[in-house]
């Protein structure tokens, strides 16, 4: 075990994940209802990996996310309660009703957005970092993109830049196996996205993604080194997503039984919960106890952005200009 | 008598002085000192056709030279925007926004919006357009009009160098994402342009030349060809008004509407191709909101419906002209 880990901080990821995992339940179950407009990606099955990555992270470090955003936005700090009632379309949430689930952003607290375009971060994280750099701050910036825009250009030029430019970019591709339907496998031309980091001159990590442990430590030593001057790393973490691509996805396109035999057997919730309370040092009603905590922040919150307020009519035409 | 410099001149000094008023402004772009990593000179160009030159030894640090990834460096500057810098990224050629229009329309542009009015992209993305170069169909566009049509943009078309210089400072501490098109033909233009800092303001067109007769709106370079008809026409008993919108985002549709109150006539002249293009959104602008007002259709004089040729016999047919600009003049004027 990582040793910047006490239980604090152990709790604290847990309760990260938890909350992941306890809002995209909830966001799946409302959205069958039919209650919930527009397209909604959701990240249960990766906690660790946002986990991992942004407990590494201040708030003055940015991180830019993809359109299965949640579990980004939540890890980086971002208010769940400001989120569901953005993902309900009402005028409280995290971006007034005006972005929806793809793209829920809080620069206050560093995270410069989920993003409805495949791979639109990379090339921003680029910038957040080329900032830093000039300004000498030691900030790091972290872009996180799936596999599917591991194919993208914008990811291939991101990725040279940095180099180039010796920026402290941490780039983490969250291979799920899927972009919508087609396999990784397939529309990946090498072996492995990690494999890749090498054409752009960087480290390339295989992570386990559905390892907390695996991810904190890997990210950790990788977020270390950009702070440092020590230039980008491409990790690349292994994991699934335990529902459709959107919500509404019939997923045929899957084996029969391969979700079910990942939440039995590498769930990142399970396995983190039988490690650490194997050796005493956290119970297990500790752990039940940030569930309890959790599941009532967000019954909460889908109680408040059910009642919430939707935007008014005058909100149409704000916020296109700082002036005009 | 005050002192006369070029249009790229202009340009080059307002970014010099941005810069060394505001630690936040950087430059970049492709080539824009020129000369990274190779054996010789580090400025070697400053940007392709020097606009640039001279900035990277006065101001050391923040002037990048960038790989030719578009997606990449322009993406930069609006990601560097949004963490408390004043990028300057150059597109060398406007034509080059097709591999990378999403950074500019769907990031930039949007996030304002999206992110309910909690981001500031304070970008500008300065890029070189027109034909006239002979540079053929990939590096002649105007393509303004593109940008025009997003939300979230502001777009900047200066027709001489003392707008050159004083839009490129507004450009640069304007807290919106801002689209600077600097024609390649004006570059070599001289103006009156004062030495100290100042701004001109967006959305404020300026009435080139006063008249009752016509009124002309024109764009870029265009403004110069319309100023040579107006001038041979006045010599016909034809007063011309000209209108230089300056920016067409935000567009000053008051001083438009107003001059065709009193002229009744309207002529509008665009270098870009004529579909959904500034010309026909003028047009229509006028159509609606001073249709009372008007005694002749209105004209547009644009660039036909092709790409931008090669040939010098060719792309002087396809650029609009003062000759162009007079014909239709004469032709609402005397219409009925």
């Amino acid at each position: 075990m990582s040793e910047t880990l006490n239980r604090e901080s152990l709790l604290e990821a847990y309760r990260t994940m938890r909350t992941i995992r306890e809002f995209e339940e909830r966001v799946h179950n409302d959205f069958a209802t039919g209650e919930i407009p527009g397209f909604v990606h959701l990240y249960a099955g990766e906690e660790a990996s946002a986990t991992g990555v942004c407990m590494h992270l201040t708030g003055d470090d940015y991180i830019a996310s993809t359109h299965r955003g949640h579990g980004h936005c939540i890890a980086k700090g971002v208010d769940p309660v400001g989120m569901m009632a953005e993902i309900w379309g009402k005028a409280t949430g995290t971006c007034k009703g005006k972005g929806g689930s793809m793209h829920i952003a809080d620069l206050a607290v560093g995270m410069l957005g989920a993003n409805g375009i495949v791979g639109g971060g990379g090339p921003l994280i680029c910038g957040t970092t080329l900032a830093a750099k000039i300004r000498g701050d030691r900030t790091v910036g972290v872009c996180f993109f799936g596999d599917g825009a591991s194919n993208q250009g914008t990811i291939f030029e991101a990725m040279n830049l940095a180099t180039v430019w010796n920026l402290p970019a941490i780039f983490v591709a969250e291979n799920n196996g899927y972009a919508e339907t087609t396999s990784s496998t397939w529309s990946v031309a090498c072996d492995n996205i990690a494999d890749r980091a090498s054409a752009f001159g960087m480290p390339g990590v295989i992570v386990d993604g559905f390892d907390f442990f695996a991810v904190h430590e890997a990210a950790g030593e990788a977020i270390r080194r950009a702070r440092d001057g020590g230039g980008p790393t491409l990790i690349e973490m292994k994991l699934s997503r335990y529902y459709g691509h959107f919500e509404g996805d019939q997923q045929t396109y899957r084996a029969d039984g391969e979700v079910q035999k990942l939440r039995e057997t590498k769930d990142c919730l399970l396995q983190f919960r039988k490690r650490v309370t194997a050796n005493g040092e956290i119970t297990g009603e500790q752990l039940d106890a940030i569930d309890a905590e959790v599941g009532a922040l967000i019954d909460g919150s889908v109680a408040k952005a059910k009642a919430d307020p939707k935007p008014s009519a005058a909100d149409l035409m704000t916020d296109v200009y700082v002036s005009y | 008598m005050a002192r006369k410099i070029t249009y790229q001149q202009a340009i080059n000094e307002a970014l010099d002085q941005e810069m060394a008023r505001d630690q936040t402004v950087i430059v970049m772009g492709e080539d824009n000192a020129g000369g990274a990593g190779s054996p010789g000179e580090e400025d070697a160009w400053g940007g392709v056709l020097g606009v640039t030159k001279g900035l990277f030894h006065k101001h050391p640090g923040r002037v990048l030279d960038t790989p030719i990834s578009e997606s990449g460096f322009i993406g930069a500057a609006v990601g560097a925007a949004c963490n408390g810098m004043r990028p300057v990224a150059e597109l060398m050629f406007v034509d080059f926004m097709g591999v990378c229009f999403d950074q500019i329309f769907n990031q930039a542009a949007k996030f304002k919006y999206m992110f309910g009015g909690k981001a500031e992209t304070p970008v500008v993305i300065r890029t070189m357009y027109g034909a006239g170069f002979r540079a053929a169909a990939q590096h002649s566009q105007c393509l303004y009009n593109l940008f025009t049509h997003i939300p979230g943009l502001k777009v900047v078309v200066p027709s001489n160098p003392y707008d050159a210089k004083g839009l490129l400072i507004q450009s640069i501490r304007d807290n919106d994402p801002v689209i600077f098109m600097e024609h390649k033909v004006l570059y070599t233009m001289e103006g009156e342009v004062p030495e100290e800092l100042y701004t001109v303001p967006f959305g404020e067109a300026a009435v080139v030349r006063e008249g009752d007769d016509v009124t002309i709106v024109a764009i870029g370079r265009m403004v110069g060809f319309a100023q040579e008809a107006a001038a041979s026409l006045q010599k016909k008993g034809i007063h011309c008004e000209i209108i230089d919108p300056r920016t067409t985002s935000p567009l000053d549709e008051d001083t438009i509407l107003e001059s065709v109150e009193n002229t009744g006539r309207l002529v509008v002249v665009d270098e870009a191709n004529p579909r959904c293009s500034m010309a026909a959104d003028i047009a229509g602008l006028v159509a609606q909101k001073a249709f009372a007002a008007l005694k002749a259709p209105i004209e547009q004089v644009t660039a036909p419906h092709v790409p931008v040729p090669f040939s010098d016999a060719l792309e002087d047919l396809y650029i609009p002209n003062a000759a162009a600009i007079e014909a239709a003049v004469t032709r609402v004027k005397e219409y009925r």
